[in-house]
Formats: C-alpha cells, structure tokens, sequence
C-alpha cells in the first residue's frame, strides 16, 4: 500500500530524513519509535504532504502511485489519513459540521453527491458510540477547550468517519489517561480490516499494549535503523534507546 | 424626436422650463449633472411632492451647502465631485434580454454559487419571463396579509402621498437633516426608499423584506428609509437582497431611520454587497450610510449585518437609548478583500435608566484592505445603572491587510458598567494543513474558519437570510489565498 524509499526530507535547509525506506502493505500495523529528533513526526507530515518540509530524494507511493506532488487534501482524498499531535481549534465550527464538510468534500473530490443527511447521522451515531463520545461533544467548537484526551478521541472518531485506508497516528497516546488510551485504542483495533493499514508512532510501548504491530521500526537520525515484531519494542522499553545507539556505532 | 443632450437639458434647466413635458422621453429621464436649489426643487416636483416636504428638502440643501465632508474615517478615496453627479434618475430602464446565454456569465456564476432559482435569476438578471414567477404570487399574498393587519409598507415616495400625516412626523426626527454631510445630502436629493408603519400592539407576522416591495425600481443612490413600530409592536426588516448587485453608481449615501415607541422592537437585518471594484482597487461603490434607532422605553432595537461589498463603506447603525430600560443591540461581520476598505461600527448612546447594549463585531480582512471598527458608547448623566458589553473580534488573512479598532468611551454616569473585550487572530498556516488533511482544500477551510469566527452573528440571522450570508462570505473570499 504505502512504499518509502530512500526519502530524504529537510526543512529550511536542515536536513532531517536521510534515506528512509518502509514498506506498509494493507492489513499490517506498523510501530514507529525512536527518541525525540529522530524525525517522526517529520515522517507524518510528509507522507500527508505538509508544504514546509523539502522532498529533496526518494519517492513515496501509495498503491503504486506516486504521491509527493499532489496537495495534502488529493492525498486525503486518496486515503491518507493523519491523527494530529497537536490538533488545531477552530473556533465556531462544530466537530459535526467539520466532519461533514471533510466527508463532502472528499465525496466531491470523487465525483459524488454530498451524503444524505440520514446516513451521515446513522454513521455519527455508529461511531461515536464506539468511541464512547458523548453526543454534546460533537456540537461543540472543534477542540476547543478540548482536554488531551477528548482532542485525541476526536482525532479517532474522525478517522471513523472518514474510513482511510492509510491512518498514521501520531503520539496519539501522549496526554491520554489509562481509560481514555483503552477506549482510543479499542477504537482504532475495530476499525482495522484486511483492506486498510495503520502506521502508529509513539514514544513508548505502553500503546502497544493494546495496538498490537506486525513491525516496529526504530526510527534513528532521519533512518529506520532496526525493524522487528512486537517484542522489538518490549526490548526497547527495557533498555531505552541507547542500546541501539551504540548497536550502531 | 431627437433626444436631449445633457447641454440641452442644462440649458431648461437654467431657464427652469424643466416643469414641463420633457420626461417623457424615456431616454432622457436623467436630470443634468450637478446640484443646486432648482434641482432640489424640480426632484420634489418631480416627485408631485406637498409644499412641506419641498421645503424640508431645500432646509437639508441649505445646510448641506455649507458642510464639509468628513475626513475622519480611516478610508482614504479620491472625494466624489458632487457637482459631476446627476441627481435624479428614472427608474432605469434596463435592456430586455430573451434569454439567460445573453447574460453576463460572471454574473450566473454567482448566482449560481448562491443557490438562486432559474428563474429568479432571470428575474434579477432582467431576462423577459413569460410565466408567473413564483416571487409575484408571494408578494400578492403578502400584501394581503400586511393590510389585514394594518400594516403599512410600501415606498416612501408614495408613503408621502398616502400617508404625509406618518411621513411628516417622523422624518428626520431621529437623523436631523443637519446630522453630517452625507444624511443633509441625503435630505435634500432622496430618490426613493420604503416605509414601514407597525400599528400599536401588532407584531408583524413576517419579515419584511424590500425584496418583495412591489414596484421597486433599483436601490437608487440616494435611498431613505424610516420604519415606525408604534406601542408594543415588533417587525424583523430585511434590506438588501443576497443576488450580486453591479450598480455602477459610484457614489451610495443612504439614511435609515427607525422608531421604536414604548414596547416595541425593531430588528433591522442588512446584507450589502455592492459591487467592491475588481481585484486592483478599481471601480466599486463608495457607501456611506447614516443608520440610527431610537428607542422610547422598554423598547429594543437590533441592527444586525453583513458588509461584504462596496471599495469603501462608512456605516455606523446606532441607537439611542432615551427611554428607560430601553435595548440596544449591533450585530456585525465587515469582510474586505482586494483593496476594500470598511470604517464601520456603531454609537450606542445611553440616556435612560437601566438600558442596555450589546456589540458584537466581526471584522475579517483579507488581500490589501483596511477594516476597520470605530465605537461608541455614551453613558449620559442621568442614564443609572447603563450597561454596556462590546466584543470586538478581527481575524486577518495574509500580511498585507489591516485590521483597526477604535473604541470611545464616555461614562458621566458612576453606576455605567461597561465592558469591552478585542481579539486579533490569524487564519494559521496549522490550521489550513489540519483542514487540508481531512480533504477540505485551502478556499474551503478559509470559508470554514471564517463561518466559525463569525457565527454568533450569523445566528442572529432570519435563517434563509443565514444562510445565503454564508455563502456570501464564501463568495467575498474567493481568490484571497495565496
């Protein structure tokens, strides 16, 4: 589905990724670690094509396509979806009605008709139960006043929404208490199918627990460095990053 | 017959043998350029006006002859020659067309953004409709149901022949003719306008909106307007109708009156957009209104709008609160684009017991323009316990715009509470890349923010009205990223 080679990516002039490569094939979780500065979140946003960061090598395809020309919301439209970090308020405008205009915009972009208010509803409903939001949230101003945890929630249940069939889900377990990670994560586990993949990037095991990955990549100095399963990331809980640090030198 | 020339009708003019005959020629039913006394008087008699209102006229003339005009607004335009304008105008005859493809295709294509009908928009695009169009049907029932409740509202110019007796009351007494140079200008060359009676205790059952004013013949330059709730009355007014309008008239100096008796309310909504010029500053219309309420006690009036058009606006819809426990409110968003440049706001003057205002103001400015908010509130000596709450939000798109606030204060009296509160925000890079990432591109998430930042005006609102407002906004913005 998704295939990274060689990507190398700066911003003003500071060189950050440096000959990545990954390949994410649909129905696979992926684990993203690596100390802070490794260049993660820079992974993040290029893939969802964030125009501040320069593409100076590589390639990135999605299903044989090469993306790194279109605009972020082509990208969206083609499936990318990304779970923010720090997602942005937008003052006046509804977590309802935001989600409804990115769902139509994209049905636009795809040449259909706006989704018929009828379904749309059924479809908050299914998803907001899943992820055990409380109806009055959704008319609230779009993270706005959020706590971590509700910001993060949104973050998911839009992804619901939007069904990807690419979901990169950046720190989504920084600021969320336990209960509020087992509900995240409950939520993304059910949204998986054979049919889409999910890259999670985090800093620590502790979501792992409960998104189990097929891979986990250690992300080190703008390179993946090691790959292996699930207990790459129990190793690295254990004995933090510096061990592989030195593995390199 | 062979038409007038201007020189030729300068020439009756002079030799005030105008009275006579010579209107009949369509063509010729625009009066000379400039403005004088015998102008004042031929537009009155033009009119068919009484005695009183030729004299009220002259009065304003004369006043306004000896006026300046302001320069203290934070506009900057080349000053009107008001001697290069002609001042009276028939209706204008526009050209019939057979068909919409005779159109011009920017203007379909807003309409069509703003979601009018086809056949509305062969309406307003002047295009010959051979059925019965919806909009007549309704005016007729409208009609019908306004007179079974002794609603009056109809234009001004006839409003003075059928009911002088309500007209000579009332005009001027809330903008004198001597009140600034645009409203004594006004005064003296009106050309038409509406007027609205509400009879005591009648809450008038629908909005009413001189998009259904029969017999309307374009908003005219000059347009004056006087809307009288009486005891306990209630009307929603709608001026301005959503459909682009491309009037040329490069000078708008219009005046609002409105009454509001003992108990009753007034809600007075606007969508102006005049045409703003094109994207390098060029041609647009230069408005400069005078809006002012009155409110007798435990009356309320509320101005709600929505400035998206015109290259240069200066607007401040105002009340005076004199009676007790009387309500003043202002609902504003003032969008500029390209080189528009807005100087708008209001005066809420306090001067009986426990009255209250409110002012919300929305100001976004977007390619090189200038909004600016310019306030008053006024707390009189005898007005206890007046309450005031302002909120002034500006929400700026790109570098190159400018967004100005200027709140005045005065308080003479100790018990005023008055609270204002200003914010300047960013449409941010991280928030056009969030909306982006969800497949909004960048024109929609701007028109989502900006939706967002001005929603508690919009709900203000008559819904309909809401929602063609939105897509205004839409519309005014298009073309300002980048």
């Amino acid at each position: 589905m998704l295939k990274i080679n060689n990507l190398h990516a700066s911003i003003d002039d500071k060189s950050i990724l440096k000959g990545l490569n990954i390949e994410v094939k649909a129905g696979e979780i992926h684990a993203i670690m690596g100390p802070n500065g490794a260049g993660k979140s820079t992974l993040a946003n290029i893939i969802a094509g964030k125009e501040e960061y320069e593409v100076t090598d590589g390639i990135i395809e999605l299903d044989g396509e090469d993306i790194s020309e279109l605009a972020p919301e082509e990208r969206a439209h083609n499936g990318v979806f990304l779970s923010f970090q720090y997602p942005v308020e937008i003052p006046g405008v509804s977590v309802t009605n935001f989600i409804k205009t990115a769902i139509n915009e994209t049905r636009k972009a795809k040449g259909l008709e706006d989704m018929p208010a009828k379904d749309m509803l059924k479809m908050i409903r299914e998803k907001s139960e899943l992820l055990e939001i409380d109806r009055k949230f959704l008319s609230r101003s779009l993270n706005e006043g959020f706590s971590g945890g509700e910001k993060k929630r949104n973050e998911i249940f839009q992804m619901a929404m939007l069904e990807p069939k690419l979901a990169i889900l950046d720190e989504t377990d920084s600021g969320l208490d336990i209960d509020a990670l087992r509900i995240v994560a409950n939520g993304v586990n059910k949204l998986k199918s054979k049919d889409n993949a999910v890259i999670v990037i985090t800093h620590y095991q502790r979501l792992l627990d409960y998104i189990v990955p097929d891979f986990v990549h250690v992300l080190h100095d703008g390179k993946i460095v090691k790959t292996g399963d699930a207990s790459l990331a129990l190793e690295l809980e254990a004995k933090g990053y510096d061990w592989i640090k030195k593995e390199l030198v | 017959m062979s038409k007038y020339t201007e020189e030729d009708l300068e020439q009756e003019l002079k030799t005030k043998e105008y009275e006579y005959g010579f209107y009949t020629d369509i063509e010729s039913e625009t009066f000379a350029k400039g403005l004088n006394e015998d102008v004042v008087r031929a537009i009155s008699k033009k009119k068919n006006e009484p005695q009183w209102m030729t004299d009220w006229r002259i009065e304003a003339f004369r006043v306004w002859e000896k006026m300046e005009e302001p320069d203290w607004a934070n506009v900057k335009y080349p000053k009107p020659d008001f001697q290069g304008i002609a001042y009276y105008s028939a209706p204008k005859q526009k050209p019939k067309l057979n068909s919409l493809d005779e159109v011009d295709p920017d203007l379909l294509e807003t309409f069509k953004k703003l979601g009018i009908s086809l056949e509305e928009q062969k309406r307003l695009a002047n295009v010959a409709v051979d059925i019965v169009i919806d909009s007549v049907s309704v005016a007729t029932t409208f009609k019908k149901t306004l007179g079974e409740k002794g609603i009056i509202f109809m234009p001004i110019s006839e409003a003075i022949q059928e009911h002088p007796e309500l007209v000579r009351k009332h005009l001027g007494t809330v903008v004198p003719t001597s009140d600034n140079f645009y409203a004594a200008l006004n005064s003296a060359v009106f050309s038409d306008g509406s007027f609205c009676y509400i009879p005591k205790g009648v809450k008038c059952p629908m909005e009413l909106s001189t998009y259904f004013r029969i017999n309307e013949g374009g908003t005219g330059q000059f347009e004056r307007t006087l809307v009288v709730a009486d005891k306990g009355s209630y009307v929603s007014y709608l001026e301005g109708c959503t459909a682009p309008s491309r009037d040329e008239n490069q000078l708008h100096a219009a005046v609002v009156e409105l009454i509001a008796l003992d108990d009753a309310e007034i809600k007075y909504s606007t969508v102006q957009n005049w045409y703003p010029g094109d994207a390098d500053g060029k041609g647009g219309v230069f408005n400069f209104v005078t809006k002012r309420g009155i409110c007798e006690t435990n009356a309320k009036i509320s101005w709600t709008q929505v400035e998206t058009g015109s290259a240069v606006t200066w607007k401040y819809p105002s009340c005076i609160l004199k009676g007790n426990n009387s309500v003043g409110e202002f609902y504003s968003i003032a969008v500029t684009n390209h080189h528009q440049q807005a100087d708008t706001g209001t005066k809420m003057i306090h001067l009986g017991k426990n009255t209250k205002s409110t002012i919300i103001s929305k100001g976004i400015s977007a390619g090189k323009s200038q909004n600016s908010y310019r306030g008053l509130v006024h707390v009189g000596a005898r007005a206890e316990n007046a309450r005031n709450f302002s909120q002034c939000d500006s929400l700026l798109m790109g570098n190159a715009c400018g967004a100005h606030t200027f709140p005045y204060i005065e308080a003479k009296n100790k018990s005023a509470q008055i609270e204002h509160e200003a914010t300047t925000s960013k449409i941010g890079e991280d928030q056009l890349f969030y909306c982006n990432q969800r497949g909004i591109d960048t024109e929609k998430a701007i028109a989502l923010i900006v939706n967002g930042f001005s929603k508690e005006v919009l709900n203000k609102l008559p819904m309909e009205f809401a929602v063609e407002a939105q897509k205004l906004l839409e519309i005014s913005l298009e073309g300002s990223v980048g």
